[in-house]
């Protein structure tokens, strides 16, 4: 047990500062707080507008959607408030604050990873989650075992993949530098598809952002297991319970992709 | 009587000669990042072909059309407005900004040209340089992949490029108000991340604003915003006819006069304000 | 802790791939390195800018792969032991901080010491110390973006020295320091290692720092290791001159004397100086010599009150030494 806390003393240590230094500022931190919830709003509401134009949507109503947003919005925000700096490295490499990690007996990308945190995300996972509960009223779903077990599922599995994004995307940008904005068709293009009704995407789309980037696993599946849906023929309703082996997946996928990044940082650019 | 004119014209064209520099100099800064703007494309034309999956369905819920979008429009909508959002500005930043935020635009003041115009004139040469790697290639993915609508003949043409221009140019005098604002406030980026969640949305970016239920579309027809982004757009697929877009584009101009204006009465009383604080 | 060899390199050599335009091109930073530094040693490694010194440290300290050749730090394989190796090593990048920029000085020293895995008492006893000799007390609670030069420079040096390594790469160290800024640096180091037996190895443009702390440099020129040895010895080595300053009781004319070259004079009027410069190579003739023909030629009536040899510069010591080569 000792030996656990000497090994996480270190990362500790970064995280207490960065929050101390966020919380400081109190009037821009409030001012961060009140943005990041207002992006959330405004996410929100376009979807909405849609299912206000049309009563269902590739096979969900609007109740659905919102259950679907709060999971995916949830996870999403959990997941940048502790790994979205990552989208920094652009930055830092350019900065040195990467070779500077290199002389610390750390891992890289578990510095990197503890080098920040956002608090101010928070506030938008806030409407993801009143998001949530609303769609759990709405569509009146049962407090089953079943139903509680696959939401924990879900989300804790959301936020692993949403995470695994971000890293993944980390490892990307020490090949594409100025072109990091490529990553971001993936990350925030992918939290997006999550949000959306993943049935209405032709079989590309399904082979990106269903299977390959597993971003149907997070929230839309899920989602339709708890409601009873059946789906569609390459998503069928029951998948919503591999949510946890798609976010295995991910994390295959991001650290292949964090590793490539790193042997290209040490071995062909500088 | 004969010299009034002549003594204009020559004080006319080195002004115009200095903005078509620095438009050229917006140009060229713009054309030093090709990685980035290879990044902005992914991004672009990923985001498209999701919008294409949703909104397409949503045409096809509703029977064919919504609020007047066909398959052809919607189309035209998705991939016009991709194209533009590396060239209109919705992120509210700006170069000036950090000059007015760190003081340095108190040597602005002493060159012999207008502080407003000339950093809008450099940002507006910076978007339409965007054009070139993200606007023109946006809309070809688009039109190779799934097809769209286009400019109702070459007076729709003419009419989109002179709503697109104008598009550009609002967006670029809008952003120029937030900065401005830093002369009274002591770190505006709050009223930049305002900017920056309240025009995507109110231009149209994510939805067509016809698709807006009644009051948020009044709403939004009493901002700036939809003609930065849906008014080009409308033109430019054809969407409005040639009368609708004539006005489209007179709104356009009513807008770019009236953001100019302020921009300009708050140039003035911010350089008063340093002057009397002496910088 | 002491004794053996600190780094140890064979052949080593790093090739970077660049794209042109559309063309790929592979440069050679370094070619094919040997060196070897024992511990204790205090090591200048010296070259023009391009020749391959941060390219070098880099790959002593595990951030780059090597192309070829071997490199042992420490005992140390730098790539894959790295976390072990970082232990044991200290390095301050003259550009790069490894400070929070936004917290206070001591605040930066508290996180280090946990990243290093200091218990309570290494960490209290090593900080004071190092607050103490590198006078840090006064600016402990600022934070690091509000420091001058000078002081962000200590704080680095301390932040590198902190868990006690037994190197400590510095690369430009006093890169931009006023003059009593680096004549505190240089004293700090040349305590501390007679101290610890702390291993240094820096990299500099600035003649002072080599003289007044190492005892031995290298001079790495087009990737390949072209000198090892004292200072002195290069300058032999290269024929590089050394300068007499005379301070004269009486302003006189530029002297001419055999051997030497005139090297500018300040002070007087109407062609006549009270203090001149005269450079002589040392293989040559002696100070000493010098000296008498100066005498001579003033006469009875004047005299010399002062002298200093001044010692060639690190600058134009590489020069000569390429030049030569080319």
């Amino acid at each position: 047990m000792g030996d656990r806390t000497a090994v996480l003393a270190p990362y500790r240590a970064v995280l207490a500062s960065r929050v101390r230094a966020q919380r400081s500022h109190r009037a821009s931190f409030r001012l961060d707080l009140g943005s990041s919830m207002l992006v959330g709003v405004v996410e929100l509401a376009e979807i909405a507008v849609l299912f206000l134009t049309v009563d269902r949507l590739g096979g969900l109503d609007l109740a659905a959607i919102v259950l679907v947003f709060g999971i995916a919005d949830l996870s999403f925000s959990l997941a940048d408030t502790v790994f979205g700096h990552c989208d920094n490295l652009p930055t830092y490499l350019k900065a040195g604050t990467l070779d500077v990690f290199y002389l610390r007996p750390q891992p890289l990308l578990a510095q990197l990873v503890t080098s920040d945190i956002s608090l101010r995300r928070l506030a938008r996972a806030f409407v993801g989650l009143v998001a949530l509960v609303a769609g759990l009223v709405v569509n009146d779903v049962a407090w089953s075992l079943g139903n509680v077990a696959l939401l924990v599922l879900a989300v804790l599995s959301g936020i692993a993949t949403f995470s695994a994004m971000f890293v993944w995307a980390g490892g990307m940008q020490f090949f594409l530098v100025d072109g990091y904005e490529a990553t971001n068709a993936f990350v925030y293009g992918g939290r997006y598809a999550a949000t959306q009704p993943a049935s209405v995407w032709g079989r590309p789309l399904v082979v990106v952002f269903g299977f390959f980037f597993p971003m149907a696993f997070t929230a839309y599946l899920p989602a339709l297991t708890m409601l009873g849906l059946p789906g569609g023929d390459w998503l069928p309703g029951w998948l919503g319970w591999l949510a946890p082996v798609a976010a295995v997946w991910a994390w295959v996928l991001a650290l292949a992709g964090w590793r490539i990044g790193v042997r290209h940082y040490q071995g062909g650019g500088g | 009587m004969t010299q009034a004119p002549r003594g204009r014209s020559r004080r006319v064209r080195p002004v115009l000669r200095t903005y078509s520099r620095l438009l050229a100099a917006g140009f060229r800064r713009g054309s030093r990042y090709r990685l980035a703007a290879f990044g902005g494309l992914v991004a672009n034309a990923t985001f498209g072909l999701l919008k294409v999956a949703v909104l397409f369905a949503v045409v096809d819920a509703a029977g064919g059309e919504v609020a007047g979008y066909d398959v052809g429009a919607m189309s035209a909508y998705i991939w016009i407005s991709q194209g533009l959002l590396g060239s209109v500005n919705l992120m509210g930043r700006t170069d000036i900004a950090e000059r007015i935020r760190t003081g340095d635009v108190t040597t602005d003041f002493l060159r012999p040209l207008d502080v407003q115009a000339a950093a809008v004139v450099e940002d507006v040469g910076k978007s339409l340089f965007a054009l070139i790697p993200r606007g023109v290639p946006t809309v070809t993915i688009g039109l190779l992949l799934v097809g769209m609508d286009g400019p109702d003949g070459p007076l729709g043409l003419l009419l989109g490029a002179l709503s697109l221009l104008l598009g550009i140019t609002v967006s670029c005098a809008t952003v120029y108000l937030v900065a401005v604002a830093g002369f009274w406030m002591v770190d505006n980026r709050g009223l930049q991340i305002l900017y920056m969640v309240l025009s995507g949305f109110l231009a149209g970016l994510f939805v067509p604003i016809a698709l807006f239920p009644g009051w948020l579309h009044a709403t939004a027809l009493a901002t700036p915003f939809p003609s930065m982004l849906q008014f080009p757009v409308d033109v430019l697929s054809g969407r409005a006819d040639h009368a609708t877009a004539a006005l489209l584009v007179v709104v356009q101009v009513g807008w770019l006069v009236a953001v100019a204006a302020l921009g300009q009465a708050l140039t003035r009383a911010g350089r008063r304000r340093l002057e009397v604080q002496g910088g | 802790m002491s004794g053996g060899t600190i780094i140890e390199t064979e052949g080593l050599g790093r090739d970077f791939r660049v794209r042109e335009g559309m063309r790929r091109r592979t440069v050679v930073a370094l070619d094919a390195l040997d060196m070897r530094v024992e511990a204790g040693e205090a090591v200048g490694y010296i070259g023009a800018n391009g020749a391959g010194k941060s390219t070098t440290i880099k790959m002593l300290c595990g951030i780059l792969v090597p192309t070829r050749g071997r490199v042992v730090t420490c005992g140390l394989r730098p790539v894959p032991d790295r976390r072990r190796l970082a232990r044991e090593i200290g390095v301050v990048f003259g550009q790069r901080s490894q400070l929070w920029w936004d917290l206070p000085t001591q605040e930066s020293f508290r996180i280090l010491a946990a990243v290093h895995g200091l218990s309570p008492e290494q960490e209290r006893g090593r900080t004071a110390e190092l607050v103490e000799r590198l006078e840090l007390g006064e600016f402990l609670t600022v934070p690091v973006r509000q420091l001058s030069l000078g002081q962000r420079m200590r704080a680095e040096v301390a932040a590198a020295l902190l868990h006690s390594p037994r190197l400590l790469v510095l690369d430009e160290p006093t890169i931009g320091l006023d003059v009593l800024s680096k004549q505190r640096l240089r004293e700090f180091l040349v305590a501390e290692r007679r101290e610890h037996g702390t291993t240094l190895l820096l990299t500099t443009h600035d003649m002072g720092d080599v003289e007044r702390l190492c005892d031995r440099v290298l001079l790495v020129d087009r990737g390949a290791l072209v000198y090892s040895g004292t200072l002195a010895g290069l300058s032999r080595t290269v024929g590089a001159e050394r300068v007499m300053v005379l301070d004269l009781a009486e302003p006189v004319p530029p002297l001419e004397v055999a051997g030497t070259t005139h090297r500018g004079s300040e002070g007087g009027s109407e062609g006549r100086s009270l203090r001149q410069r005269l450079a002589f190579d040392p293989e040559a003739t002696t100070a000493a010599r010098v000296l008498a023909a100066v005498t001579e030629q003033l006469g009875d009536d004047n005299e010399v009150l002062d002298l200093a040899i001044e010692e060639p510069d690190v600058e134009d010591v590489v020069r000569r030494v390429y030049a030569a080569r080319r």
